[in-house]
């Protein structure tokens, strides 16, 4: 697999493919997998995504700790923000859901963690389905995703317990913008800085759950990164660049992760976690799963 | 090399990949290296899977591994439920191992008619796992590949024996490691293969009489 995006997108554009095929192309030889077996496994990942999207609109789920759960539904039903009856809003819908039901010990697709799966779902169906785009056209697009996913696996890190919040929903939303933009009919490069203008957005952000747990902020973080993802879309697709290539800025997302203390790698140490209320919530909630399943 | 579907996957029961679908991949190799359904199980839990291993159901991953569940399968979240139901008898506690043991490892001794193993192993984050220690012997079995385990009597030639036993089966060996805790002592074998065993070469290799016992492992991850 490619190390350098830009390394992709030079590939791409010189042999007039989509970064979905110079993809699919590299996986099928890394790996000495058929393209067509390979496609299946992205096709049975998207189902498993457009599952957990259903189940998790239905609003009835909540997780272990009772801390989150129902928000999606609540979110999908309202008509009172300035984003009702758009795809961005359904889209934030869908991203609560996938987390939701994460949380909730349902099924979901790890892309690339569970802690960060709700942005690229929520973000490809959610862009497919007001745009009327068939379902292979998806697959591709997860493509391109896992592309851009493994280059900031070997550039940075995908773990918030080594690079915050911004390596695990910050990737997803890197992803979820790339692919989108193909997805959309942008260009190789219009992908990178797509890439770029979004992880920009999402430089810094620490991992502190409350507890520890894969539940607050979670859930919301996958909404906010999906509305960050979309922010990048619209920017590259209407021809604006940024201005850092894309590798740098991926770059300077494992720098920042490594320099970030360890109260802000996923050990609730700091951050929200760390509030007076993130800690009462966590002990009482604990003591409640206790109660709940022994 | 990371490949695609390592980043959009695994499919997998939330909520954390670490923490609930590597728990749960621990169970089910625990399980095939004992030999099927464990009837009672002892498993300590170290680090951050003491700390946040009941929120994340890492209880439930560990016992529904146990019960042979793999990381996709929804019953993970009743699986302590299933558990009582079938009468088995699951005991977590926490436990402090070494201060270098990673912060996501549990140790699980297994009983299953008759037979106990004594597994360590750790969650390395996305899913992917390593058991460091079967029955005091050091190990590194990943799970990924199909994977032959065996404890043999440490004489001359048994390694070249093994290996005629699976080229006569025409299986091709992908990696091998030999481990013992002192010289003279039992050889611990971990034999990574690029498909599955036949249950004749494993019955094959059982049957030497130098082979205390052999276990089949199934691939359960990337």
């Amino acid at each position: 697999m490619f190390r350098s995006l830009a390394d992709a997108i030079h590939a791409a554009g010189s042999r007039r493919m989509s970064l979905a095929d110079v993809a699919l192309e590299a996986e099928a030889k890394d790996q000495g997998r058929d393209r067509a077996d390979i496609l299946a496994a992205l096709e049975r990942a998207l189902r498993v995504m457009r599952g957990a999207v259903s189940r998790g609109l239905e609003g009835d789920l909540h997780s272990a700790s009772g801390l989150v759960g129902g928000d999606a539904a609540k979110l999908r039903t309202s008509r009172d923000g300035p984003l009702a009856n758009t795809a961005f809003h359904e889209i934030l819908a869908r991203a609560l859901a996938v987390q939701e039901v994460n949380a909730a010990m349902g099924v979901i697709v790890a892309a690339p963690t569970a802690g960060g799966a709700g942005v690229l779902p929520a973000v490809l169906t959610g862009l497919a389905d007001a745009r009327g785009l068939d379902d292979a056209r998806v697959v591709n697009a997860l493509a391109t995703a896992g592309l851009i996913g493994a280059v900031i696996a070997e550039r940075a890190s995908l773990s918030g317990a080594e690079g915050g919040c911004q390596a695990e929903t910050g990737a997803a939303a890197a992803m979820a913008a790339g692919s989108g933009v193909e997805l959309l009919g942008g260009t190789p490069v219009q992908v990178g800085h797509g890439v770029a203008l979004t992880l920009q957005g999402m430089l810094g952000l620490v991992c502190d759950p409350l507890g520890g747990l894969v539940e607050l902020p979670c859930v919301f973080r996958n909404a906010t990164g999906s509305a960050i993802a979309l922010a990048g879309i619209e920017m590259a697709l209407a021809g604006i660049t940024f201005a850092i290539p894309v590798d740098e800025v991926i770059d300077t997302m494992g720098e920042i992760g490594r320099a970030m203390d360890v109260r802000y790698r996923e050990t609730a140490g700091g951050g929200l976690a760390a509030t007076p209320t993130g800690r009462r919530l966590a002990r009482e909630r604990l003591v409640q799963i206790r109660r709940s399943t022994h | 090399m990371v490949s695609i579907l390592d980043i959009i996957g695994p499919i997998m029961v939330g909520p954390s990949s670490s923490h609930t679908a590597g728990a749960c991949r621990i169970g089910l190799l625990t399980r095939m290296l004992v030999g099927g359904t464990p009837e009672r199980a002892r498993i300590e839990l170290h680090g951050s899977f003491a700390r946040t291993g009941e929120g994340h159901g890492t209880d439930k991953a560990i016992a529904g591994g146990l019960l042979g569940m793999r990381p996709d399968d929804e019953r993970l979240r009743d699986a302590l439920d299933i558990m009582e139901r079938e009468g088995l008898d699951y005991a977590f506690e926490k436990t402090s191992l070494d201060d270098d043991a990673h912060p996501n490892t549990t140790r699980i001794t297994a009983l299953h008619a008759g037979f106990e193993v004594v597994v360590v192993g750790s969650s390395l984050g996305a899913g992917r796992i390593r058991l460091t220690e079967v029955d005091g012997f050091p190990v590194d079995i990943a799970g990924s590949l199909p994977t032959l385990v065996l404890v043999a009597e440490d004489r001359p030639g048994s390694v070249a024996r093994i290996a005629g036993v699976l080229a006569e089966e025409r299986i091709n060996l992908a990696t091998m490691r030999v481990t013992r805790k002192e010289r003279g002592g039992d050889a611990f074998m971990v034999i990574e293969l690029d498909d599955a065993p036949s249950a004749d070469a494993t019955s094959r290799i059982g049957a030497l009489e130098w082979v205390r016992w052999v276990r089949a492992l199934e691939k359960v991850g990337a």
